[in-house]
C-alpha cells in the first residue's frame, strides 16, 4: 500500500494514498468538529463545520472529503478556521430553537456540543425562522424539523443503510427540507420503521417516543444485549433509568448489524412491559386460574410429574424447549426432560 | 436442517451473514422474504444489489427484492424441486459443472445426473410456468460466477417435500463448487432468535447437545456419567407425533416453555384437542397465551431484557444477553427450571447461567471453546472446538464435516393438497415485516398500527368476487375457516391467497395443511386449498 506522509498541527503523520485529512487526524487522535460526516454514510461535504487550513490553498477544504497528499501542512484549529466554525454554528444556531433545557437529545446533541466548544451563546444573524408542526404521527418516532440542520444523514442512512430510498431532500433554500416524498408524515409515506435516521441523527430532530421527557442521556445506562426476534443476530443496547427499560439505542460495535435495526428489534422490546405479562404463577381451579406461590406451584407440579411417571411410565412425558428462549435455558429443559422424566420426548419449534 | 445434515454433514448456515457486502458476487434466493422476515440481511442484500452484486430470486410472490434483482423466477407454488432440477440439468448439458469439485469433494453425482437429465427446459417450463430463456439465463449465470451465495427459508423446507427441497439447493451448489469459501455455500436464515441455538443445546428428540446422538451408546455413557443418572436408550417424541400421542391418550403430561403450538402449528384444532386429552400440562410463559389456557399449572417466564444468557444466531454466532432489569415475575427461567428439577429430587443448584454455559460446552466438542469472557467482544461462531480456536467464519472449507458431500436427487413431489372445485384457491403463509410470529402483538407500539390480517388477493379474482381492499371474507379449508380483511395486489398471482398468522382474531392456522415433510415433520404451511366467501 502507498503510504504519504503529512504534518497536521505540527505532528507527522503517515497514511495509505486515498485517506481523507479527517480520517488521517482521527488517526493521530486530532479531533475535527463534524457534523454531516459519518463513517458508515457516504460523504457529503456539506456542513462545512470540518474545515481546515491547508498551506497553500487560499480557501478553507472540508477534511471529510478532501483526501491527503504527500507533504501537506494542515491546522485544523487555526484562527481562520475557528472564525469559520463559528460562522457556520452561529448561521446554524439562528434558525434552531435553542430549548435546549428540555430537548431530549441534550447530552447527545452534536450541535450543542460545538457550540460549547467554540463558545456559540447565541446568533448575531437574525431573520426568519421556521415554525414546522411536529410529525407525531406515528408510535415510534417523533420528528421536529425545526431542529434539522440539513445533514443529510437521515437521507442517506434510508438510502444507503436500509435500501428504504424514503427520505430525500425537497424544495430549495431556507425552505429545503430532509423529508419524505410529497412532504407527507412517516405513518402516511413509504417509512417502514426501522429508525436508522433517528440512530444517525445529530441533533433533537429525530428521537425516540419511548424516551421523550423520560430522561436525559447521561442519567441512561445502557446494556448491551442481543435481539429476541428474528435469527439474524443483531445487537443493540437497552436505554435504562431507575430499572426501567426506556428505549432501545443503536450500538456500533455490533458485529453483525452495527447500528441498523428492524421495527421490531427498535420499536418492539415495549411487549415486556404489556399489562398481560404474568408476575404470578397461576393454578387452575374448577376451570379458573388462581394466583399461587412459587412453592405451591413446584410442589403441585413436582407431585403430579412423579404421579405420571409412576403410574404411566416415561413415556406418558414430553417437553417443548423453546426457540426464543436462551441456550441455557433450553440446556436445563432438555436435561430436565432426559436425566429427571427419563425420556428424550423434547422438541421445540425448529420445524415449525 | 436434516436436508443439510445428511447432505454436508451438519445442517447450520455454511457461511457468514457480513459475506453478503464483503465477498459474494451472486446471491441466489428461493423461498425466503428477507426484507420482511430478516430485515437486516436483507438491507445487506439490497446493498450488495446496489452495488453490482448479481441478484437472482425464486419466488411466487412479488416480494420487494424482486425490484433489485437481475432475474426474478415466478415458479408455480411447490415446484421448487422441478426449477432447481432444471437448472442443473442445462449447467451439466452445457459443462458448466464444477468437474474438479464433484469429483474430489462428492459421491453420488451420477445418480444426480441421471435423475435431472429428464428435467429439460421444456419439461421444466410446463412444471414451474417460467420461461426457457429465464432458466437458461439463470443456469449460466449461477453457475459461472466464482462466488455464488445461495439462500433459502421457510419457503424451501414448509413443504411437504421440504427436506427433498433443501437437498436440491445443496446439490445445485455442490455441481457448482459454490461450497467451502467465503462469498459460497448454501445458506438456510434460521427463523427464531434462538432456533440454531435450541438445537445446538440438544432440545431434540434424537440428540443431546451438539448434535450428539442419543443412540450412540458412548454418547449416552458420556451424559449418564456427567448427569449422574442413567438416560434412556431411545429416541424421542417429534413435535407432531407428541400431539398424535396425545390425542390417542399416550402422553399424558407435558411441560411447553415459551412456545404457543395452538397459534403457531399447522392444523390447530388438532393441537387444541391434544392438549385438552393431557392429565397435567404446565405452561412457562410471558402471557396467557392461547397454549396456555389449557394448563393446570402456568409459571410466569421472564423476558430476554430480565435474564443473563445466550442466543445463537443464524451465522452459528453465540452472542450475550445480558440482564437490565429484575425479573417481573421474581427469578429467571433458568431458575425456575432448577427450582422445578430440586423439587423432583434431582438437584440442580446453578449459581448463574454462565456455570451451565460451562456445563454444556465440557460436554460439547463443536462448542468447548466458547467461554462466557471471550463473547464480551464479537460474539463468537461454532465450530469452536479449543480455547485458543478462533472460531469459524465459513464451514467445509476442504473437506465437509461428514467427509464427501452426498449428492441426493429428487424426483417433484407435488404438494400434499392443491386446489380443486370445491376449495379452487391456493393459501400460502408467511411473516409479515412489522410482526414476528405471535409476540409482537403483545406490542402497544407495533400493535397500535398493524393491527390486523390482511389476506392479499389478485385483481383478478377480487373482481370476480367484487372485493376491494378492506372487504372481510370467510376463508375455509377443511380443517376451518378463519375471517380476514382482503387486500388486493399483484403480489400474489391469480388463484392465490396469501396471508400472515401474526393474529389471534385471525388464526391462520386453523386453515394449513395437516399434510408434513415425513423426515422432519415439519408441516405444509406454504400450500394448502381454500375457498373465499365474501361476508
Amino acid at each position: 500500500m502507498e503510504m504519504v506522509k503529512l504534518i497536521i498541527d505540527g505532528r507527522e503523520v503517515e497514511v495509505p494514498v486515498g485517506t481523507t485529512i479527517m480520517e488521517a487526524a482521527d488517526q493521530a487522535g486530532i479531533n475535527i468538529p463534524r457534523l454531516c460526516y459519518d463513517p458508515d454514510l457516504s460523504a457529503l461535504g456539506a456542513c462545512r463545520l470540518c474545515v481546515v487550513e491547508v498551506e497553500g490553498n487560499r480557501l478553507l477544504p472540508a477534511s471529510c472529503v478532501t483526501p491527503v497528499y504527500q507533504g501537506m501542512v494542515v491546522k485544523t484549529e487555526s484562527d481562520d478556521v475557528v472564525e469559520a466554525r463559528r460562522t457556520i454554528l452561529e448561521l446554524l444556531v439562528a434558525n434552531h430553537p435553542l430549548d435546549c433545557m428540555t430537548c431530549d437529545k441534550m447530552g447527545d446533541c452534536k450541535l450543542a456540543e460545538y457550540c460549547y466548544r467554540y463558545g456559540v451563546k447565541g446568533s448575531s444573524f437574525t431573520g426568519e425562522k421556521h415554525n414546522y408542526p411536529v410529525d407525531n404521527s406515528n408510535p415510534f418516532i417523533i420528528r421536529d424539523l425545526n431542529k434539522c440542520i440539513l445533514c443529510g444523514a437521515c437521507v442517506r442512512a434510508c438510502n444507503e443503510m436500509t435500501g428504504q430510498d424514503n427520505l430525500s431532500f425537497l424544495y430549495r433554500g431556507f425552505n429545503r427540507k430532509a423529508t419524505t416524498a410529497a412532504d407527507v408524515p412517516y405513518i402516511e409515506s413509504d417509512c417502514v420503521f426501522c429508525g436508522q435516521c433517528v440512530a444517525v441523527c445529530p441533533t433533537g430532530a429525530l428521537t425516540e417516543k419511548s424516551m421523550a421527557g423520560a430522561a436525559r442521556r447521561w442519567e441512561v445506562e445502557r446494556v448491551r444485549t442481543t435481539c429476541p426476534f428474528c435469527g439474524t443476530g443483531c445487537n443493540f443496547d437497552l436505554a435504562v433509568k431507575n430499572g426501567k427499560v426506556l428505549g432501545v439505542l443503536s450500538n456500533p460495535d455490533s458485529p453483525v448489524n452495527q447500528r441498523s435495526l428492524c421495527v421490531k428489534g427498535r420499536f418492539g422490546w415495549d411487549f415486556i412491559y404489556n399489562e398481560k405479562r404474568l408476575k404470578t404463577p397461576l393454578i387452575k381451579k374448577d376451570g379458573e386460574f388462581v394466583s399461587a406461590t412459587w412453592d405451591e406451584a413446584l410442589d403441585l407440579i413436582a407431585a403430579r410429574f412423579k404421579e405420571v411417571k409412576d403410574k404411566y411410565g416415561v413415556d406418558a412425558f414430553a417437553s417443548l424447549s423453546s426457540a426464543r428462549c436462551t441456550n441455557e435455558e433450553n440446556y436445563l429443559v432438555q436435561k430436565f426432560t432426559r436425566a429427571v422424566m427419563g425420556t428424550n420426548s423434547t422438541d421445540h419449534c425448529a420445524r415449525t | 436442517m436434516a436436508g443439510l445434515a445428511s447432505t454436508f454433514g451438519s445442517g447450520a448456515m455454511t457461511n457468514s451473514i457480513n459475506e453478503i457486502t464483503t465477498d459474494a458476487e451472486l446471491m441466489f434466493l428461493i423461498g425466503t422474504n428477507t426484507t420482511e422476515a430478516h430485515p437486516v440481511i436483507g438491507y445487506k442484500m439490497r446493498q450488495a444489489a446496489r452495488n453490482g452484486c448479481k441478484l437472482i430470486v425464486c419466488d411466487p410472490r412479488h416480494i420487494d427484492l424482486v425490484d433489485e434483482a437481475d432475474y426474478w423466477l415466478r415458479q408455480k407454488p411447490g415446484t421448487d424441486i422441478p426449477l432447481l432440477n432444471g437448472l442443473m440439468h442445462i449447467i451439466i448439458k452445457e459443462g458448466l459443472e464444477d468437474k474438479k469439485f464433484i469429483e474430489e469433494r462428492t459421491e453420488n453425482y451420477e445418480e444426480l445426473k441421471t435423475i435431472v437429465e429428464t428435467y429439460t427446459p421444456e419439461h421444466v417450463s410446463e412444471l414451474t410456468g417460467l420461461s426457457v430463456e429465464d432458466l437458461y439465463a439463470v443456469a449460466r449465470l449461477y453457475a459461472t460466477t466464482d462466488k455464488a451465495m445461495l439462500f433459502y427459508t421457510l419457503g424451501i423446507t414448509e413443504h411437504i417435500c421440504g427436506t427433498r427441497n433443501v437437498m436440491s439447493c445443496a446439490n445445485l451448489a455442490m455441481l457448482t463448487g459454490h461450497m467451502g469459501r467465503p462469498g459460497t455455500g448454501v445458506n438456510p436464515i434460521r427463523g427464531q432468535n434462538n432456533v440454531q441455538g435450541a438445537c445446538d443445546m440438544g432440545a431434540l428428540p434424537n440428540v443431546y447437545p451438539a448434535y450428539q446422538n442419543v443412540t450412540v451408546p458412548a454418547n449416552k455413557e458420556k451424559f449418564e456419567k456427567a448427569w449422574g443418572v442413567s438416560l434412556p436408550d431411545k429416541m424421542g417424541l417429534k413435535i407432531p407425533e407428541m400431539f398424535e400421542k396425545a390425542n390417542e391418550g399416550e402422553i399424558k403430561a407435558m411441560y411447553i416453555l415459551g412456545e404457543n403450538p395452538v397459534l403457531t402449528d399447522p392444523n390447530s384444532n388438532h393441537i387444541r384437542s391434544g392438549l385438552e386429552n393431557l392429565e397435567f400440562l404446565v405452561v412457562h410463559e410471558l402471557f396467557l397465551t392461547e397454549t396456555a389456557e389449557y394448563a393446570d399449572v402456568i409459571l410466569p417466564a421472564a423476558s430476554f431484557a430480565e435474564t443473563d444468557g445466550t442466543f445463537t444466531s443464524t451465522e452459528r454466532r453465540v452472542q450475550r444477553v445480558r440482564k437490565a432489569i429484575e425479573p417481573l415475575p421474581g427469578q429467571a427461567n433458568w431458575q425456575t427450571i432448577c427450582a422445578m428439577s430440586n423439587a423432583m429430587g434431582y438437584p440442580m443448584n446453578y449459581k448463574s447461567p454462565e456455570e451451565i454455559w460451562d456445563e454444556m460446552a465440557s460436554l460439547s466438542p463443536s462448542m468447548a471453546g466458547i467461554t462466557y469472557p471471550r463473547l464480551e467482544a464479537k460474539g463468537m461462531q461454532w465450530p469452536c472446538p479449543t480455547a485458543d480456536h478462533p472460531g469459524t467464519g465459513f464451514m467445509h472449507k476442504g473437506k465437509f464435516t461428514r467427509g464427501l458431500g452426498l449428492f441426493q436427487p429428487s424426483d417433484h413431489i407435488p404438494p400434499g393438497e392443491m386446489p380443486d372445485e370445491e376449495y379452487p384457491f391456493l393459501l400460502s403463509t408467511g411473516r409479515i415485516l412489522y410482526h414476528y410470529n405471535v409476540t409482537t402483538p403483545y406490542s402497544m407500539g407495533i400493535q397500535s398500527v398493524w393491527d390486523r390480517e390482511w389476506a392479499e388477493v389478485n385483481p383478478e379474482d377480487a373482481a370476480k368476487m367484487r372485493l376491494e381492499t378492506g372487504s372481510q371474507v370467510k376463508v375455509t379449508s377443511r380443517r376451518g375457516e378463519v375471517v380476514t380483511s382482503v387486500k388486493v395486489t399483484d403480489r400474489v398471482m391469480p388463484g392465490i391467497v396469501w396471508m400472515s398468522f401474526h393474529y389471534k382474531e385471525t388464526p391462520t392456522n386453523a386453515l394449513t395443511s395437516h399434510h408434513l415433510d415425513p423426515i422432519t415433520g415439519t408441516g405444509e404451511y406454504k400450500v394448502c386449498a381454500v375457498k373465499l366467501e365474501k361476508v
